[in-house]
């Protein structure tokens, strides 16, 4: 499959984190190009920008920071899609501290890119096993572009221990003990809790969407 | 509502997918790219690759299958076999892979399971646990038992652990899901050991996954129903096109399971 290449590009941000290989295999896969970088430059002047994440908010932030991409990142007027801990990078803090995403103990407040004004808490899952994996399915999903083609009830997969809650920048729901944001969004910045490379064909469909979104088509949501 | 999980489980020796029976006497399957994507787009929900030479060899391993699978499947998979270190695991996990099973490893260093989960978080350090009855145990009352190094029948051995005692212990340490091996049931398909993974659940509260046994569809839906497992993996079923994945949903659909539609 050839696509219209423009003179931009696509970038994935370098957090340090483990799942780079596989963000990158799955923009592939729909035909794009796309480059692992913690780059300014190139993260500066890319088309479009995925933020992934696993692992805990602490360590990727202290990456960030040591990466000098904070401010760069919190610049940035293009497209902007983070998964799981990249989404939750996104918020304003997270309290999941010195522990993992996935596991449900808080000990303390890191502040995150605060690009989307909220904030991320244990996942109240009010008794149902932790960290919450696999197969889940998404309700009260908005008219936002990058969900174009998805339905309420369509599974995705997550794992976590830690979401934001639902509120006015919440774009698709997940239930799992109690409700929470299964992707939230503002201006340009969109984020995924789920993991779209992982979530088979209608994952694939959400990366597609992203990619093919035009740079003002969020500017006016 | 999250769904119960169907994972194949693909056996891995000098780069070839292989089945034996009851851990013994392995036969060729096939190459290890092509089946992992036929079950990805037969809506297998996981994939579990195990490389059942690693541990009892002792040499390093070529692993750039990994890297291979991740390029082509757009679905969780998960890698055993032979990680015996941060390193080990760092490199697994850099080459796509979504989790990393460690299972004789961990019975000898125990914290390494803490070590890995707070280098990489909980969610993708699974710990298996090959768990065999033995009637004889127990002054003849009979009881589950963690064996080591089954990869390799000569090398294979009982350990000081019984086996709930041991999911307790791993899962205080960290380990973020438990796969139970019912060497008993392996391979032979007369059904999940029930008894065993019912009481494996009291005492593990993180996610259980269910490994050896299944020979119909009614095993599946025993095991959810019966055990409330998070998963359950098969392997021979699977690939002798015993049972195929979209037939197995529907059928757990009509049971009342919560599946992902294939």
């Amino acid at each position: 499959m050839t696509k219209e290449v423009s003179a931009g590009m696509n970038v994935i941000v370098d957090t340090g984190c483990a799942n780079l290989a596989s963000v990158k295999f799955a923009v592939e896969r729909l035909g794009y190009q796309v480059t692992i970088t913690d780059n300014i430059e190139l993260i500066q002047q890319a088309d479009k920008v995925i933020l992934p994440g696993v692992g805990s908010a602490k360590h990727a932030m202290a990456n960030i920071n040591a990466k000098n991409l904070v401010s760069v990142l919190q610049k940035l007027t293009q497209p902007v899609l983070g998964f799981c801990l990249g989404m939750q990078l996104m918020t304003e803090s997270s309290t999941e501290g010195n522990k993992s995403s996935t596991e449900g103990k808080s000990d303390g407040l890191v502040p995150c890119l605060n690009l989307i004004p909220t904030k991320v808490e244990p996942l109240k899952a009010q008794g149902n096993r932790l960290p919450h994996m696999g197969w889940n399915t998404l309700s009260q999903i908005s008219d936002h572009p990058v969900l174009k083609g998805i339905s309420e009830g369509d599974y995705f997969y997550f794992v976590h221990s830690f979401a934001a809650p639902i509120s006015e920048y919440t774009i698709a729901s997940c239930e799992y003990g109690s409700k929470f944001s299964a992707a939230i969004a503002k201006d340009n910045f969109i984020g995924c809790q789920f993991h779209p490379e992982r979530s088979s064909a209608l994952g694939s469909k959400i990366i597609q969407n992203f990619l093919e979104l035009g740079p003002q088509e969020l500017v006016n949501l | 509502m999250l769904a119960r999980r169907i994972i194949p489980c693909l056996d891995v020796k000098d780069g070839k997918v292989v089945k034996g029976i009851q851990f013994r006497n392995h036969e060729i399957i096939g190459d290890i790219v092509p089946l992992a994507q036929k079950y990805a787009e037969a809506g297998a929900d996981e994939l579990v690759f195990y490389d059942i030479t690693a541990s009892s060899d002792g040499r390093v391993v070529d692993k750039s299958w990994v890297s291979r699978i991740a390029e082509v499947i757009d679905i969780p998979f998960c890698v055993a076999g032979g990680i015996k270190s941060a390193a080990d695991a760092k490199e697994i996990l850099m080459m796509g892979a979504d989790k990393i099973s460690i299972n004789s490893p961990a019975l000898r260093d125990p914290e390494l399971i803490t070590r890995l989960a707070d280098i990489f978080g909980q969610q993708c350090i699974v710990v298996g646990v090959d768990s065999f009855y033995n009637k004889e145990a127990n002054a003849g009352k009979g009881e589950y038992q963690v064996y080591q190094f089954t990869g390799d029948e000569k090398r294979t051995k009982q350990t000081g652990w019984t086996t709930f005692d041991w999911i307790e212990k791993v899962v205080s340490l960290g380990a973020g899901e438990i796969v139970l091996n019912c060497m008993n049931q392996d391979g032979v398909r007369q059904g999940y050991d029930i008894v065993q993974l019912k009481q494996a659940r009291a005492v593990c509260n993180v996610p259980l996954i269910a490994s050896g046994g299944a020979g119909t569809m009614a095993h599946f839906s025993d095991v959810y129903q019966q055990a409330d497992v998070d998963g359950a993996l098969a392997a021979s079923v699977f690939h002798k096109g015993v049972i195929a994945i979209k037939e197995l949903k529907n059928y757990l659909k009509t049971q009342r399971i919560e599946v992902r539609p294939c």
